[in-house]
């Protein structure tokens, strides 16, 4: 089909991209679907392009989430979320296992205060074991309060279950967007799709002006895939937006629970959780309220107070004493509360949406499902005969022993040099994260964690900031906290 | 600099005013192997970025800029074989005074100490720590890293610049800005009343005509890529934000001053007894913490307002380590101080009855006047206090002649006008 092999740019070795006047795929948003379905897609002979308005991949709700890979007993049965998340689950491990980001198998707990809470514990472990979901175990109080001391001393009964994990979420992006681009990838980030148009056989996808034939569009556009759908004339997607307000705690209370700790579920949320992140940090959250504006990623007094009150009752040591910073992420929704995977009425063009959570979790169960999609379709998926070894997970110091340090500290002594405090991150880490292509000091945090930690980047943002104009040669007036607009400092104006 | 020795008398940790003093303090006590480890590409700390005058009216009897306060510290110690570690980073500090360093130029090196001073200063508090709501686009920097961009970098935060706190780098970030053109709409503070000294809100706010809003909070942050504007409310009695008086002011910069946290993440991993109150490590009368041989002073200890004090606290914290390095000691402690009404806290927690000492303490609310009481041993008449004035104490051996105790509660209460006038 007129597709010629070439050598990738990016990377020195191996790196296969095929090149043809029309390109095989264009998908378009960069969040964990986005980059999970481009990495799937790096294994076959395809010249596939992604398309992300934000200056980084994961920008978007993939970043602003609990990052728990969920086992799956506690979502609906009977829906197309319930159907993918165990297989996400098992995904996850392998993934972890190949690209080497963080992943914790942590497990979870839902406690139950009352007679009718461990009643429907009970019905949840059901569903689970309905769905696969292997190692659940119902706890009494005292297994409980040996296993989790912090938990509060009120729980009747417990459900653990121990496959459950929490992952960086936006750590997973970028090493799955890293090894797509390792083999091949097209990443265009920066770059958002104003148009589609059908042109003939094929779709022709417009981004800052630039003009891409394609094949066939996925349309991974996370809370805009309403408008992207628009793009090629359907009408009947609808995407709404339900916020999560989630609070970060202090370092000190690192340990207060191993395992993720659940309420017991109420039919319209899985409630606000108390979530050991794989760093070893507290959070608390999420909220779920619906709003109107898909932009609105703000913060609210009731909320923060709504998930500080109901963590407390979960895990009664919990104050926002300790609250070090905040964020909230919006939930895709489609009308029927379910994701929306498949193809459309517009041939080639496939949507991939309302991915509400648990999508983080799906999120590679979806990328092989989309892959089968395209088979059916017709796209020829002939996998590669070699694949670019993945990079080795980025060296993080705060988790190395001070010899280990030191052998790597003589090797490079920008692991010496220490630039971010609270998380301990060196100028090394740094370097390597711009080299990895980090643009924006957003960029360089979730790469690093720099910025992170209780002191909220006060130290390490202009030592950041530094680094970023060095490598990229501009002043630190160009330097973003995540693409234009959102400038940090200005040049003095020259009086004249 | 060269390689590092293995063994130091005295370690100090952090080169601000704190650790410069506690050198010079050391050397007087005789000890002579020093080495001062600093983060920084320089010695000074703080006052590196602080270019405004106000500096050493007690200590050097003159005002001085913050640089020129530190580089008198600096002149003291020209002379002196003291090592000097910059761009180095104390990652670690044992219990048997291991000091482990990071550094580009030597890699990870330890050194044994005779003694140690922590003197790593302070880090300013954040947005999240008070849960400002809204949204978290750029714009939104605490008022130290603002001053530093402006003073050392050469950078502007911004165009129109909202302050949250009164605390002093809040009110001399408010004057600096204004002095770059950037407008200032306002400084708000929670408080009813200032958190920084007298003489700042003189000369940075009235003489800028900027206004400061008592009992006000932010309460809103919009803006998706950079701020575009804040709501702000005020509070009532119980700090409580009444929203239905909320006023929205558009800037693209919001600097929050509301407090300095003691930095003790090495304090912490080193299993300090720390005070919940100051944030600091628990001190003895020779500014010595819960672990033998290893001293701290500054606003690693506790918050100063003013840099005079830190030099007098660090001199004292140095001797003593160059005492303890040389194998002399001072009689140990034998009278814990203990904060009874309106007093936050006491540096240090214990005292002993041979000797003289200087006692800091904070009050928790103003006072117009007031009696200053120690046990029933010594009172004073105090004119005016406030929280964001350290109140010191000169507590003489005399007062402790006929006291038997072994704690004594110190007292800040009301003086009633016709009794005592
Ligand atoms: C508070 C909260 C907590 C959650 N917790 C969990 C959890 O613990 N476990 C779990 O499994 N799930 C969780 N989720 C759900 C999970 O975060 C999402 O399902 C997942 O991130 C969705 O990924 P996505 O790639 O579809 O969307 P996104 O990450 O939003 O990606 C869409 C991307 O498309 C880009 N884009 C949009 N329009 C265009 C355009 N025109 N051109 C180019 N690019 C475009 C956007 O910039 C964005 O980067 C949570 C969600 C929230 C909000
Ligand atoms: C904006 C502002 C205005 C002020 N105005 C006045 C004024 O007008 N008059 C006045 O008298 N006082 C003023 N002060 C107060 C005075 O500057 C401080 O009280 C004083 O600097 C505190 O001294 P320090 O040595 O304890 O801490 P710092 O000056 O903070 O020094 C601590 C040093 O330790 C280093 N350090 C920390 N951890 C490590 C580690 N692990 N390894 C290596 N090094 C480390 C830091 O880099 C830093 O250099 C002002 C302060 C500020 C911030």
């Amino acid at each position: 089909m007129g597709t010629a092999k070439v050598t990738c740019a990016r990377c020195a070795v191996g790196g296969e991209r095929y090149v043809g006047t029309v390109k095989d795929v264009a998908i378009v948003g960069g969040g964990v679907v986005g980059c999970a379905i481009a990495r799937e897609l790096s294994r076959y002979r395809l010249d596939v392009c992604l398309f992300e308005r934000e200056v980084e991949v994961g920008f978007g709700t993939s970043k602003a989430n609990s990052g728990i890979i969920h086992a799956g007993h506690h979502t609906t049965p009977g829906t197309l979320k319930a159907d993918l998340v165990w297989r996400g689950n098992r995904l996850w491990r392998d993934l972890s296992d190949d690209l080497g980001f963080g992943f914790l198998q942590n497990g979870d707990l839902t406690v139950a205060f009352n007679e009718e809470e461990l009643q429907t514990i009970e019905e949840i472990e059901e569903i689970g074991v309905q769905r696969g979901v292997t190692g659940l175990e119902l706890w009494g109080p005292d297994r409980i309060h040996r296993k989790e001391p912090n938990v509060s001393r009120d729980a009747l009964g417990a459900l653990l279950g121990p496959t459950a994990a929490v992952v960086n979420p936006y750590e997973a992006c970028f090493a799955l967007i890293d090894d797509a681009v390792d083999n091949g990838l097209d990443l265009r980030v920066g770059a958002g799709v104003d148009d589609i148009e059908v042109e003939g056989d094929h779709l022709v996808v417009f981004a800052e002006g630039d003009r891409t034939p394609v094949r066939a569009v996925i349309n991974a556009a996370g809370l805009f895939a309403d408008r992207v759908s628009r793009m090629v004339g359907l009408d009947d997607l609808v995407i709404g937006a339900r916020r999560g307000e989630e609070y970060l705690l202090d370092r000190r209370l690192a340990g207060i629970v191993e395992h993720t700790i659940f309420p017991c579920p109420t039919p319209t949320s899985k409630g606000v959780l108390v979530i050991p992140t794989f760093d070893g940090t507290i959070m608390v959250g999420p909220t779920a309220d619906p709003v109107d504006d898909k932009e609105d990623l703000s913060t609210t007094t009731e909320g923060g107070d709504q998930v500080f009150e109901r963590a407390r009752r979960l895990v009664p040591g919990i104050s926002e004493r300790d609250c070090i910073a905040e964020f909230a992420g919006l939930r895709a929704i489609a009308p029927d509360d379910d994701f929306v995977i498949g193809p459309t009425s517009v041939p080639g063009f496939f949507n991939v949406a309302g991915i509400q959570s648990p999508g983080l979790t799906a999120a590679p169960a979806i990328a092989e499902l989309v892959v089968g999609l395209l088979t059916t379709s017709g796209l020829d998926l002939d996998p590669k005969p070699e694949l670019v070894t993945p990079a080795p997970r980025p060296v993080r110091v705060s988790e190395l022993t001070v010899p280990e340090l030191e052998m790597l500290a003589f090797r490079d002594c920008r692991y010496a040099h220490v630039v971010c405090r609270c998380e301990l991150v060196t100028e090394g880490e740094i370097a390597d994260a711009i080299d990895r292509g980090a643009r924006s000091l957003d960029g360089l945090k979730f790469r690093t964690r720099a910025g992170m930690g209780r002191c909220q980047g006060g130290f390490c943002t202009s030592r950041c900031m530094q680094l970023l104009a060095d490598a990229q040669d501009v002043p630190l007036s160009d330097v973003t906290k995540r693409g234009p607009g959102s400038w940090i400092v200005r040049e003095r104006e020259e009086v004249v | 600099m060269t390689g590092l020795s293995v063994r130091y008398d005295v370690v100090i940790v952090g080169g601000g005013p704190a650790g410069m003093s506690a050198a010079i303090g050391a050397l007087e006590a005789g000890a002579d192997r020093l080495l001062i480890v600093d983060r920084e590409i320089e010695v000074g700390g703080i006052l590196n970025q602080c270019i405004h005058n106000g500096f050493g009216l007690h200590h050097f009897g003159e005002e001085l800029t913050g640089p020129e306060y530190a580089s008198r510290l600096l002149e003291e110690l020209v002379g002196h074989e003291i090592d000097i570690a910059t761009d180095s980073y104390v990652l670690d500090v044992d219990a048997l005074r291991t000091v482990t360093i990071a550094s580009p130029s030597t890699g990870i090196t330890r050194v044994q100490a005779g003694a140690v001073v922590l003197a790593m200063g302070a880090r300013e508090r954040t947005r999240g720590a008070i849960r400002i709501p809204g949204t978290r686009p750029a714009g939104v920097m605490t008022a130290g890293l603002a001053q530093k961009f402006v003073n050392q970098l050469g950078y502007l935060p911004g165009r129109r610049a909202v302050i949250l706190g009164s605390g002093d780098i809040g009110l001399i970030m408010a004057r600096r800005l204004a002095l770059e053109d950037i407008e200032v709409p306002g400084v708000f503070e929670l408080m009813p009343h200032a958190n920084g000294l007298t003489r700042n809100i003189v000369q940075c706010l009235h003489d800028f005509d900027i206004p400061l809003h008592l009992s006000t909070t932010v309460v809103g942050i919009e803006g998706r890529d950079r701020v575009e504007a804040v709501t702000v409310a005020p509070v009532d009695d119980q700090l409580q934000p009444d929203l239905s008086r909320t006023e929205r002011i558009e800037c693209d910069t919001l600097l929050v001053s509301i407090g300095l946290i003691p930095e003790n993440e090495l304090s912490a991993k080193l299993g300090l007894r720390l005070d919940p109150t100051t944030g600091g490590p628990i001190v003895s009368s020779t500014m010595e913490t819960s672990r033998d041989g290893v001293f701290a002073a500054g606003n690693v200890v506790h918050i100063h307002d003013l840099v005079d004090f830190v030099s007098e606290e660090a001199l004292l914290a140095g001797r003593c380590a160059g005492e303890f390095a040389t194998g002399s000691a001072r009689p140990a402690d034998n009278i814990h101080l203990v904060p009874g009404a309106n007093v936050a806290s006491i540096v240090p927690h214990t005292i002993s009855s041979d000797r003289e000492h200087t006692v800091y303490l904070r009050v928790r609310r103003s006072m117009e006047r007031s009696w200053l009481r120690l046990g029933d041993v010594y009172e004073k008449r105090l004119r005016y206090v406030v929280p964001a004035e350290m109140v010191s104490l000169k507590v003489r051996p005399r007062f402790l002649e006929h006291f038997h105790g072994d704690s004594l509660r110190i007292d800040i209460e009301p003086r009633d006008e016709q009794g005592d006038e």
